[in-house]
């Protein structure tokens, strides 16, 4: 028996979500008194033995040249996972982790619950609690399978850090030629991906027009945050559609998240209300905003963000 | 081209989440029920597109539910599908439903299986991947573009810090997000339509569940909102760092 993570990677290196999906696989595996184990498809440039700091004890390493695809990357995973005997699987409910853990629940005949904020109750069964109604709930499910897939929103655990070495286990296995291919990426440049972000500036129709974004993301610089903004915002094109927030469009947990110009509509909150700290920067009292905020500022955003940008500028090198 | 597309009734966007009976069930007093926005606006409308790009194509939709779902398929009849198959179930077990959906995919020989990338209750995103995989497909998850030309299906999925440009052969299930289409709206011609599409009930094949939802719990309420003049700014700043330490 074995809590077996998958271990995902862009660009040559291991994602900051999964860091977060090896503390909780470590965890879980705790709970379980097993050890945790990792599964790496590919080939990385980051220390993988460096990743037993994580909590797991022994990375599997399956090379391969082809291209993230779900079908044949799940195959290999499965492998990997009868080789470990692992009982439970944890993924990152990130893009790769949503292709991958619904096709390892059914290899295995595993209940699977996504979108995972805590670790499970195992004192009678495996309850886990996870996001429901685009974050206006949580739901507490059981998982009544002898296998478990648990996939784990991104953000809502903190990478326990601890000094172990994992050893490295390199698998003999060879993907077949996937149905699909990545004939390119695109990649955002130098941009924070909003859903890994730990802090976030977004902006609302309040700005008026895309002309007037350049506050937005000079503050957005001068703290290293993310930036998103509201549903018409993405509609009108004033910004890419990635960072349309809400309760249809990504939903995300960071640890700030500042509100310019933004009313503050339901199907917004929705999106952002399991952030640490909210602010909300509104010209009027009345915006509801105000209600799921810690912090407020009535006032015309063309006057408080410059001046926000500022101050933080003397506290921020 | 033969294109198959989950579908499901969700609550409104609007609506006020509550639970009853200890915390157990979903509260559905006073409760506006909507087709699945991510189903409805992107994966149904990128069907149609398809279809009016290829003549002799077929769009079908698919639910699984009682026929309190219904009225939602007659909507997505009325948008633009042929025709609708509902499997006579009520569960909120992933594995089950997706089952149940793959059989029936599966023996209509379907070339597409579109979903939309999650529902906006439960929030799972697990649907398509795991028919692909009842299956044994290929499956693209959150495409927010696709194109089809003799078959070669090209495709745009998000991935974090950027996207992904795909190709892939038929058949194929994919789900989809934003971009992927604009939102249509269902006009009185349709509306009229959809009332003699057929809409065919099966029964399920199996009730076996994996998981069971014990509680539900809503978000803790904030405390309040601490307000900060507009000509201090500095304040903010001050707060964020020192009281919640997060700059
Ligand atoms: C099915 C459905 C799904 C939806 N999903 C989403 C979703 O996922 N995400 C989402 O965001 N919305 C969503 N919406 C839309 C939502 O209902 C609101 O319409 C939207 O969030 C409003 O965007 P906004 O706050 O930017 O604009 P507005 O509501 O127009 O608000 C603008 C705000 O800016 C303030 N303002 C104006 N000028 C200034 C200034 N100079 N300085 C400071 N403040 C100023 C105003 O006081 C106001 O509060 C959805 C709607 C539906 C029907």
């Amino acid at each position: 028996m074995s809590v077996l993570v998958y271990i995902d990677h862009f660009d040559g290196h291991i994602k900051p979500s999964s860091f977060e999906a090896l503390s909780y696989g470590s965890e879980v595996a705790k709970l379980l008194k097993t050890d945790a184990v990792g599964v790496l498809i590919g080939d990385v440039k980051d220390d993988v033995a460096g990743l037993g700091k994580y909590g797991v004890k022994k990375v599997y390493s399956v090379a391969t040249d082809f291209t993230f695809d779900a079908q044949q990357y799940a195959q290999a995973i499965h492998e990997v996972a009868t080789k470990a005997g692992a009982d439970v699987l944890v993924f990152s409910h990130n893009p790769n982790g949503k292709a991958l853990a619904p096709r390892l629940a059914v290899r295995l005949q595993a209940g699977i619950v996504t979108g995972v904020v805590e670790l499970p109750k195992v004192d009678q069964g495996f309850v886990v609690k996870k996001t429901v109604f685009s974050g206006k709930g949580f739901a507490f499910v059981e998982i009544q399978s002898s296998k478990k897939v648990v996939s784990v929103n991104p953000n809502s655990f903190k990478p326990i850090v601890g000094s172990g070495t994992a050893t490295i286990e390199k698998i003999d296995y060879k993907l077949n030629t996937p149905k699909t291919k990545v004939i390119k990426v695109n990649k955002a440049e130098g941009e924070v991906p909003l859903t890994e972000a730990t802090l976030v500036v977004s902006a609302g129709r309040g700005l008026k027009g895309p002309e007037n974004w350049g506050m937005i993301e000079s503050l957005a610089h001068t703290i290293h945050a993310a930036t998103a903004c509201s549903r018409p915002v993405a509609d009108s094109g004033w910004r890419p559609h990635h960072e349309h927030v809400g309760q249809t469009g990504v939903q995300i947990a960071p640890d700030l998240y500042i509100a310019i110009g933004i009313s503050g509509a339901i199907q917004h909150l929705a999106g952002v209300n399991r952030s640490k700290v909210i602010v909300v920067i509104n010209k009027d009292p009345e915006a509801p905003f105000f209600k799921a905020a810690d912090y407020g500022i009535v006032g015309d955003a063309f006057e408080v963000v410059p001046k926000l940008d500022a101050e933080f500028k003397k506290i921020i090198k | 081209m033969k294109i198959l597309v989950c579908i499901s009734k969700v609550p409104d966007t609007t609506s006020r989440i509550a639970f009853t009976n200890n915390n157990t069930q979903f509260d559905e007093t006073d409760i506006q029920w909507i087709l699945n926005p991510y189903d409805e606006w992107y994966a149904l409308v990128k069907a149609l597109e398809l279809k009016e790009q290829e003549s002799g194509s077929v769009v079908h939709l698919l639910t699984v539910g009682t026929a309190d779902v219904d009225p939602i398929i007659r909507k997505g009849l009325a948008i633009g599908g042929d025709e609708a198959i509902r499997i006579n179930l009520n569960s909120a077990d992933s594995y089950l439903i997706a089952q149940q959906i793959a059989q029936v995919a599966q023996a209509g020989g379907y070339d597409l299986v579109l979903t939309g990338k999650e529902t906006i209750d439960y929030n799972s995103s697990v649907i398509g991947g795991l028919v692909a995989e009842f299956m044994n497909a290929p499956y693209v998850s959150l495409a927010s573009k696709l194109t089809s030309q003799s078959n070669v299906v090209s495709i745009e999925r998000e991935i974090e810090g950027g996207e992904e440009i795909i190709e892939a052969s038929l058949p194929l299930v994919v789900s989809c997000q934003k971009g992927m289409a604009e939102q249509r709206i269902a006009n009185m011609k349709g509306i009229m339509g959809a009332r003699s599409k057929p809409l065919k009930v099966v029964e399920p094949t199996n009730t076996n569940t994996q998981t069971k939802i014990v509680r539900f719990e809503l978000p803790p309420a904030k405390t309040g909102v601490k307000m900060v003049a507009a000509d201090n700014v500095a304040e903010l700043v001050r707060l964020l760092h020192e009281e919640a330490k997060i700059i």
